[in-house]
């Protein structure tokens, strides 16, 4: 059937099965790439988008459920050739390596933040505990998350 | 002295031999050019990648550990809906892969190993690829493997490495399930023992683990316009397409794997994964075929770390130091060999530890069982032992009353010590150093929460051998040049893990060549355009391919200087190149592209080719201990604070310092994030990770059962790193991918005896095995 999406910003009408996932609706479907998928049960949080500015596992929704709600991914973060300040603290941090959580790290991330200005690192440590990462031992992701919460508090 | 507190670079090392200071991006914490596509996702990894008319592959992998196959029917299958090509063992040119396993004992003899591309009439482990389907859709794909009808006859099967090598155990193959036999004789041991004040004996086993790389193995092939087969690919060695070829039996120039930048790899993609069954099914349909392994079926089926089981015997003086050591260690293989016999030298050659020990003894072997296959993963045998040998130090400390650090210090190895296979190390060892401060850097001691909370402390060293064994003749291309415009390429075939490999090569050219980082492009991983650079494994390519981008720097340099001095009528001393621009002593200077356009008058290149060998040496007896089985060492140190509840047995790690000394670091973000990371996995390996294989059967084949560390479950891990300017890498760098996961373990394990008393032999450290050491269960 023919669904309304509204993915950073733009409306898109997209033939969805009804069992699709919202993972294989963005990735498969329309080849949006920018999620990524590490296990497809819902515990590895590669595949978060944000719904209406909240983190889901898009491997674990249906593709219907999404429809008519804000779908963000980390390409609605970046403005013009502007890079989001949590993604130039998670360059600056050396927060990245393989990069395959980076997407789901930067949207859990930011949503927990905007929520959250004053959280401290505990707190953002307890955030991120849906998103798994093999490579950086977390340190340096929790480093730019926690320089970004700064900014937000103009103690940048 | 610490100009940060992330980053404590020991100026006493550095002193001492003298490194190298005078540098421009070299030793910066720059930001690589990979991660700023990776915040963007504009990286497109192995699976985010689609062609028109693209098929989808799975494999049919075995229910059973060890059947028989008695016949395959596809008919049903074939006709179902989509579905484009049906691959058994019969229809794959050359189906059986031959290895030739090295150096045995003259007890095994020399052996060659099989693998088959998909199973024959025989199955040897559970998730052995049986069958290959292609389909429009992957959904179709699946039902029709499904709709495959395999008949098995079960066999009797072992699934224990000790009752394999029992006579009368069921056969895993033809030749007899001892895979390898190594053995080690230094010294008079029984004489050395007999010296010994204190003697200890300890008996220690390590678990199945996965690489749980974020990103499953995944690619996608197609015959090109050239009639090329290939294969975009997540993979740590792009040389695999000689192995497609050899499956297909068509030239080795007739197949090409482009390398993605990977999810990460640990190991796990060194072998052979999804590229075979690519080549195969694209060259059988002519048609672009995209396989992504799920995490449960890469939980499933692919190779493990093996699991150990150590016996060590340590005898030691009453002043500490260590006289005799006695090891016997046993891995179990699984159902094929991958790289097993290797896996075993190194956890040979490593297993007496960083230490000066006049006598040692190891037997090792590895026996084919029925469960998963094993081969490897990031530390590669030189990680097992480390729980033995530093679990056992720490205990000789114990009995003989001294610190865990003076332990260290009486026994560490230094430059002109015999390792007990013969090798002279000719390196600086700062040990005793890293494992001071490592200690001091766990500052005030936590106090416990509350009564029944026990905090304690260990310490763990390790050694971790970087780039090939020197019998393997290892090498390393790389072709750096420079475009008109002064912009500068370069091509190394090395793929990158996601440790920063690519980044590090366009800082070393960068910093000889005298140009701004972002002027510099570099193009990797692919077998058809970029010169050949080997594995990225073995902690092996900023040493091999840093060197081969060094080399070929340096010399690309060299040319265009003295093409600048005939230029400039100057002597070649007079001129360098910095900014962009080549300067002379006298202040003159010349835009790069006006000496490049210069140099294309004159005919001479603006590229250069350099090829790194690395120092080589013929295969040593170890029994005989003979000589140099690897190039150099990485030396590292870690201090562990845990608290125990005593009541539950429930241990949380609060801090861990790891240090080590990298030789330089080129940069430090991206070593601090190896040595954060590896030791973060190196904790999962202490306190959670188990794939519990039971009969053959994998019980833990989805990330809800197999359980990797999430950041509530770690510390955040402190890196001090050391620059000793001692390695044999570019600007004296050491490999730092493998050694950061070894000591956390033993680390652990010392922490828990300081806190409890109660010693753990057995990993994981999990708290239903700590509360019955405790007597709480
Ligand atoms: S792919 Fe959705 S949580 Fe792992
Ligand atoms: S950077 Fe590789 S999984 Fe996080």
């Amino acid at each position: 059937m023919i669904a309304t999406f509204s993915i950073n910003g733009r409306t898109r009408d997209v033939d969805v099965q009804p069992n699709q996932t919202l993972l294989d609706v963005l990735r498969d479907t329309l080849g949006i790439f920018d999620l990524k998928e590490g296990c497809s049960e819902g515990v590895c949080g590669a595949c978060t988008v944000l719904l209406d500015g909240r983190p889901v596992s898009s491997c674990l929704i249906l593709g219907l459920s999404a429809r008519r709600r804000r779908i963000m991914t980390v390409r609605g973060l970046a403005g013009d050739g502007e890079l989001h300040p949590l993604q130039q603290a998670f360059l600056r941090h050396g927060a990245v390596q393989c990069g395959f959580c980076t997407p789901g790290m930067l949207l859990t991330g930011l949503a927990f933040l905007e929520r959250h200005p004053n959280a401290d690192r505990a707190a953002i440590r307890e955030a991120l505990a849906g998103n798994l990462c093999r490579c950086t031992g977390y340190a340096k992701i929790l480093d730019a998350l926690e320089a970004y919460a700064r900014e937000l508090n103009g103690r940048g | 002295m610490r100009s940060k507190p992330t980053r404590a670079s020991s100026t006493d090392v550095a002193d001492a031999v003298g490194l190298e200071r005078d540098l421009r991006l070299v030793g910066q914490r720059v930001i690589r050019h990979d991660a700023r596509d990776k915040v963007t996702a504009a990286t497109a990894f192995a699976a985010d990648w689609a062609m028109p008319g693209m098929l989808h592959g799975v494999v049919l992998r075995s229910l059973y550990p060890s059947a028989r196959i008695k016949n395959i029917d596809a008919t049903r299958a074939a006709s179902m809906p989509g579905v484009a090509a049906i691959m058994t063992a019969k229809d794959v040119p050359r189906n059986t892969l031959w290895t030739d396993v090295p150096g045995q004992t003259t007890a095994v003899g020399s052996l060659r190993a099989k693998l088959h591309v998909l199973a024959e009439d025989r199955v040897r482990h559970q998730g052995e690829p049986v069958a290959l389907v292609a389909a429009e859709t992957e959904e179709q794909a699946r039902e029709a493997a499904e709709a495959i009808a395999v008949e098995y006859e079960l066999l009797p099967g072992v699934f224990d490495p000790a009752q394999a090598l029992e006579p009368g155990a069921p056969r895993v193959h033809e030749e007899g399930n001892l895979l390898a036999h190594w053995r080690v004789c230094h010294g008079d041991v029984a004489a050395a023992f007999a010296r010994a004040a204190v003697v200890i004996e300890g008996d220690y086993r390590t678990q199945f683990v996965d690489a749980a790389y974020l990103e499953p193995e995944s690619g996608v092939a197609w015959i090109d316009s050239d009639g090329v087969i290939t294969i975009r690919v997540s993979t740590q060695v792009i040389e695999h397409f000689r192995d497609v070829a050899e499956v297909l039996n068509v030239p080795q120039n007739r197949v090409r794997i482009i390398g993605t930048y990977l999810g990460g790899g640990f190991g796990g993609k060194e072998d052979v994964t999804v590229e075979v069954y690519l080549g195969l099914l694209a060259w059988k349909t002519g048609r672009p075929v995209k396989m992504v392994w799920s995490r449960q079926e890469s939980l499933l089926a692919r190779a493990k770390r093996h699991p150990f089981r150590l016996r060590y015997r340590t005898g030691a003086l009453r002043t500490g130091q260590i006289v005799a050591q006695e090891i016997e260690l046993l891995a179990d293989a699984g159902g094929y060999a991958y790289l097993s016999a290797l896996v075993l030298l190194y956890a040979t050659v490593t297993a007496a530890g960083p230490y000066r020990v006049p006598a040692v003894s190891v037997d090792a072997r590895v026996a084919y069982t029925n469960n998963v296959p094993t081969s490897a993963m990031r530390g590669f045998g030189a990680m097992q032992v480390v729980f033995g040998y530093e679990s056992q130090m720490e205990r000789v400390a114990r009995a003989l009353g001294l610190s865990p650090v003076e332990m260290r210090k009486i026994n560490a190895l230094s430059r002109g010590d015999t390792l007990p296979v013969g090798q002279v190390v000719d390196t600086h060892v700062a040990l005793p150093e890293l494992a001071e401060r490592a200690w001091a850097a766990l500052g005030e001691l936590t106090p416990p929460r509350a009564p029944h909370v026990k905090i304690g402390r260990g310490l763990a060293c390790n050694f971790q051998p970087y780039g090939r064994i020197v019998w393997l003749h290892d090498w390393s291309s790389a072709w750096v040049g420079f475009e008109m415009d002064g912009s500068l390429v370069v091509r190394s075939g090395v793929p990158d893990v996601g440790g920063g490999q690519a980044s590090s090569l366009c800082q070393i050219a960068a910093e000889v060549l005298g140009v701004p980082l972002e002027q510099v492009s570099v193009y990797i991983a692919d077998s058809a355009l970029t010169p050949l650079a080997g594995t990225t494994t073995a902690s092996r390519q900023l040493y091999m391919s840093g060197n081969a981008v060094l080399k070929a720097s340096r010399e690309l340099c060299e040319q265009l200087l003295k093409a600048a001095a005939a230029v400039l009528g100057v002597d070649r001393d007079a001129v360098g190149l910095a900014d962009s621009a080549v300067r002379t002593a006298d202040g003159r200077s010349l835009p790069l592209p006006e000496l490049l356009h210069a140099c294309s008058r004159m005919g001479v290149p603006r590229s250069h080719l350099g090829v790194y060998h690395a120092p080589a040496g013929e295969p040593v007896d170890l029994e005989k201990g003979a000589g140099k089985v690897f190039p150099d060492y990485t030396y590292g140190a870690h201090a562990a604070e845990v608290e125990v509840d005593t009541e539950t047995g429930v241990v949380k790690v609060l801090k861990l310092v790891a240090v080590h000394d990298v030789g330089r670091a080129i940069n430090p973000l991206s070593v601090e994030g190896q040595i954060q990371g590896g030791a973060v996995q190196g904790l999962g390996y202490a306190l959670m990770e188990d794939v519990v294989v039971e009969k053959g059967i994998n019980m833990t084949t989805s990330f809800a059962s197999y359980l990797i560390p999430s950041a509530v479950d770690v510390p955040d891990v402190r890196a001090i790193v050391v620059e000793s300017g001692e390695g044999l890498g570019p600007f004296g760098a050491r490999g730092i991918g493998e050694p950061p996961i070894g000591p956390p373990a033993a680390a652990v394990a010392n922490a828990i005896e300081d806190a409890t008393g109660a010693r753990l032999s057995v990993l994981p450290l999990t708290s239903e095995r700590l509360a019955r050491a405790l007597g709480l269960m």
